[in-house]
């Protein structure tokens, strides 16, 4: 269905090909995973596929691709339109119309089907994809989810035989995840249609997966089955880890795989040695009490309280719209709220904007909105200033951060894993006793996030208070101690990870369910439990 | 083909609804009697209350009226600034600031007049009506709907304008994120240093967004059945067009009317023409157009009615018909027959639709980027 053949593309003015020498072919019916690090080429790969690389995006493609005996060399992306569907990373931003009757047509409209065949394929794609109760909702309206769902049917209604998705659920909470999940693998079993997935967290679908495409980072791709592929690549998901410290040469694809060789193979655990109650008669280095935050008619955010010690990371999950946010920016003070707060003797409401983040301190989900100046070393120095720290501050975290990244770089052209290390560079030059993080995992690679890792444990260490909102489940598991669970804008329950984690169904950890009953969380929590 | 006749029944062909509001324009435009005004414009809200719809473009008349109490307010305190009114009746005095000669004919404060306050308010509204008017085609029908019915020859051009329609919102809900995030890096400052700060990252993001969206487009065959431009449509429309301009010409400014209007007729039905003849290189269909229908009509023509009413009164009646209530000296406008028939027209289209039903539809969606958007297609 989809071939290349010696494809390389190289954009103008880089250095050395994002592609280089690929071939593979894939078969009619698969779903293709495509896994690769921040930067190895995965939306190169995808693109090139419908021909917006490089009709679109410029530079030049050597080689040949076919995508169902179409040369993408003498089609336009627009003539490939009903063969390949493409759903880009933010369906909201791919939208064309405002509603999602009208969404779906467009594709259709543009291709110039007869209006009576039009009107069925709408209605057979409401009902494929599960969202005919949704048809006349305007689509900013709808759950991130709901959104996604419908940037797919639109897609699909102009009946292509291949559809390419990129990062499909990354903003997305695992309820939601697994919504459009179950929708793409419905398509692949009932439609046969041929669907190419790049994604970053694997653990969500691999288990589905028929192949595997691996972007080494050089310009290589490699096609392997997903087993084959997850023993060797380095992109690790918790199964692969499980894999490599039980030195298993195949990687097991699901829970129930690796399960049932857990049980084949009488492994034991030691329950991990629970963790000694932190010191609780210290100070909290954050109080809350009864925050309530109100948007309108709405309130978003309902009695929370909440104590969060210096030295601990706590995990803040629930669904997307539970509030997550809205308690993080109340808390800095940035969003008017009801309640107390108080960090140390201040309330951050009452400081200036200037002091409240010498107290607490916020990295939004778009961190990049921080960011205004043209090179790295200028927005080092504008936060020194900020700070009033000494010159150079920003700069040495940056580097302790472990994103030593040249001088006079654009902080636009940075990894999203370098330019989140710079924005919380910049926001720690304040010294704040608290530190809020916002989703900071959305769109980081296993790396990059195993780095992130590193950062708040050392920040922990020296004493900061650490809250972060996330729905990688996985990543709670690996950083926090503690967990607080949100639903509908109120806290519903808070403890040790371990306990919150492994005892509940929608957010257990892999592992979890892996060697339930015992309490394990991480793949290093395994490692220790086999030692 | 089967006809497509199953659009909503409650919801009208948008142009008729533009063309009901760009007929009360007219007529508004053709009076200051300050009665008929208020009237019309209590019309026009009563049916925009009734026949909208809960979408969120529903919501926008509240901010047309807000921007109607605006320019009053703005007009008025302008006559009371630099006035200079005829009339001797004087509400009050302000300190006239004297100005150099080659202001001459300006004014900076000086006696206040009630008839120029009150001849500035009638045109103030005359003006803030006609604004409530666009309100109202805005609430009643959906502009992008609106622009979907164009013809296919001006299909790219109403691509470009519902996308220019679509950025607007979401400019400033990035912005409003870039500024909180501002905050955030204890930097609440205004000023020209500020805007730059918010520019940047705001133009950035407008940037990337049009990107995903042109790419978006592109994958799902945008302008791909675009063929060869037909040829010679360019001469004939550009000579019925120049034929209908002369003839609209000739109507307003002579008196030779059965030419211009033969000469009207011929460039507008040329016009037509041209464009239907360019549209055939475009096999763009359209999902449910809506049908137009008698009810269509009757609104289409309520509003040109009205607007036939009024000017026709003006035009008739040498006195002006009390469209015109004169300021200086000051006299009660008085409400004739024909502008009770003209409001009658206004309200016209209550009896020829039918109510929408108000589907309790909650949203599902609350988080902040939502609500930002939300926020900004309310006001």
């Amino acid at each position: 269905m989809i071939t290349f053949e010696n494809v390389s593309v190289t954009y103008a003015g880089a250095a050395r090909p994002t592609l280089r020498d690929v071939s593979f072919t894939l078969p009619e019916g698969d779903l293709c995973l495509v896994v690769g690090t921040t930067g190895s080429g995965k939306s190169t790969l995808l693109g090139a596929m419908n021909g917006l690389v490089p009709h679109f995006t410029g530079g030049t493609l050597q080689g040949r691709v076919v995508v169902g005996g179409r040369d993408t060399a003498r089609y336009r992306p627009r003539d490939l339109a009903d063969v390949v569907g493409y759903v880009g990373q933010d369906p909201l931003r791919g939208f064309v119309t405002d509603t999602v009757e009208d969404e779906i047509a467009y594709g259709m409209e543009q291709l110039g089907v007869d209006p009576v065949a039009m009107r069925k394929r709408v209605e057979e794609t409401l009902d494929v994809m599960g969202i005919a109760d949704l048809r006349r909702r305007p689509l900013i309206e709808l759950s991130g989810g709901q959104q996604q769902r419908v940037a797919i049917a639109s897609v699909l209604a102009a009946h292509p035989k291949v559809l390419v998705l990129d990062e499909p659920t990354s903003a997305l909470d695992p309820t939601a995840a697994q919504d459009v999940l179950s929708a793409i693998s419905t398509l692949v079993h009932e439609v046969g249609l041929t669907v190419v997935l790049a994604e970053h967290r694997l653990e969500r679908v691999m288990h589905a997966a028929d192949s595997m495409i691996w972007l080494p980072g050089d310009g290589t791709a490699q096609l392997g089955s997903p087993a084959a592929v997850l023993s060797s690549a380095d992109v690790t998901p918790p199964l692969a880890a499980l894999a490599r410290t039980l030195s298993w040469a195949e990687v097991p694809l699901s829970v129930r795989e690796a399960r049932r060789k857990v049980q084949a193979l009488g492994l034991s655990l030691a329950a991990p040695a629970t963790e000694p109650a932190a010191a609780s008669d210290d100070q909290p280095a954050l109080t809350a009490r009864d925050v309530e935050v109100r948007y309108g008619e709405i309130s978003a955010v309902r009695g929370v309280d909440l104590d969060l010690h210096g030295g601990d990371v706590t995990a803040l999950l629930g669904r997307n719209g539970s509030g997550k946010s809205s308690l993080l920016w109340a808390l800095q003070g940035a969003l008017s709220c009801a309640g107390e707060i108080r960090v140390g003797a201040a309330d951050p409401r009452k400081l200036s904007a200037a002091d409240a983040r010498r107290v607490v301190t916020l990295v939004p989900q778009t961190a990049a909105d921080l960011l205004y100046l043209p090179s790295v070393a200028a927005e080092c120095e504008q936060a020194d200033r900020e700070s009033s720290a000494e010159a150079g501050t920003a700069r040495a975290i940056l580097r302790r951060l472990g994103a030593d990244v040249a001088d006079d770089h654009d902080p636009r052209d940075l990894s999203e894993g370098q330019r989140l290390a710079l924005v919380l560079a910049i926001q720690l030059t304040a010294r704040p006793q608290v530190l809020l993080l916002d989703e900071p995992t959305r769109g980081l690679d296993y790396q990059s996030k195993a780095q992130l890792h590193g950062i708040i444990d050392a920040l922990a260490a020296s004493g900061v208070a650490v809250l972060i909102s996330t729905h990688d489940v996985e990543f709670a598991a690996l950083a926090s101690r503690k967990l607080l669970l949100m639903a509908d804008g109120e806290v519903i329950a808070s403890g040790s990870t371990s306990d919150l984690l492994t005892s509940s169904p929608a957010y257990a950890p892999q592992m979890a369910k892996v060697f339930a009953p015992v309490p394990v969380l991480t793949p290093q929590d395994v490692a220790k439990g086999l030692a | 083909m089967v006809a497509e006749g199953t659009a909503p029944l409650t919801s009208l062909h948008p142009w008729a609804w533009w063309c009901w509001a760009i007929g009360i324009g007219l007529a508004v435009s053709g009076t200051t009697n300050p009665l008929l005004l208020a009237l019309i414009a209590t019309a026009m809200v009563v049916v925009v209350m009734l026949r909208r719809s809960s979408a969120p473009w529903a919501r926008s008349v509240r901010a047309y009226l807000l921007l109607s109490l605006f320019v009053i307010g703005m007009r008025v305190l302008f006559q009371v600034l630099i006035g200079g009114g005829t009339g001797e009746t004087v509400l009050f005095t302000l300190p006239e600031i004297p100005l150099p000669e080659w202001a001459a004919g300006i004014r900076l404060g000086g006696a206040v007049t009630l008839e120029g306050l009150i001849f500035t308010l009638y045109d103030a509204l005359r003006l803030a009506v006609m604004l409530l008017c666009i309100g109202a085609a805005n609430a009643l029908a959906n502009p992008r709907q609106a622009l979907r019915s164009v013809p296919a020859a001006l299909y790219e051009a109403s691509v470009a304008v519902v996308i220019a329609l679509s950025v607007a919102p979401q400019l400033i809900e990035s912005a409003q994120r870039v500024r909180k995030a501002r905050w955030l890096r204890g930097d609440a400052g205004t000023g020209l240093r500020a805007l730059g700060a918010i520019a940047l990252p705001v133009l950035a993001d407008a940037i990337e967004r049009s990107m995903s969206l042109a790419a978006g487009m592109e994958s799902r065959g945008f302008a791909r059945t675009q063929g060869l431009p037909v040829k010679r449509t360019l001469p004939v429309m550009l000579l019925s067009v120049m034929v209908a301009t002369l003839g609209a010409f000739l109507l307003l400014s002579t008196t030779l009317w059965e030419l211009a209007v033969t000469l009207l007729i011929v460039g507008l039905v040329g016009t037509g023409f041209g464009l239907r003849a360019a549209g055939t290189r475009l096999q763009v269909t359209r999902y449910r157009p809506h049908p137009w229908g008698w009810r269509a009509t009757g609104v289409a023509a309520s509003g040109l009615l009205a607007a036939a009413v009024v000017m026709g009164t003006g035009w008739l009646d040498p006195t002006g018909g009390g469209l015109w209530p004169s300021t200086d000296p000051l006299e009660w406008p008085e409400l004739t027959a024909p502008m009770l028939l003209a409001i009658a027209f206004v309200l016209a289209p209550l009896p020829l639709t039918i109510p929408r039903r108000f589907a309790a539809v909650s949203s599902v969606r609350t988080d902040v980027r939502v609500r930002g958007l939300r926020a900004v297609s309310r006001s």
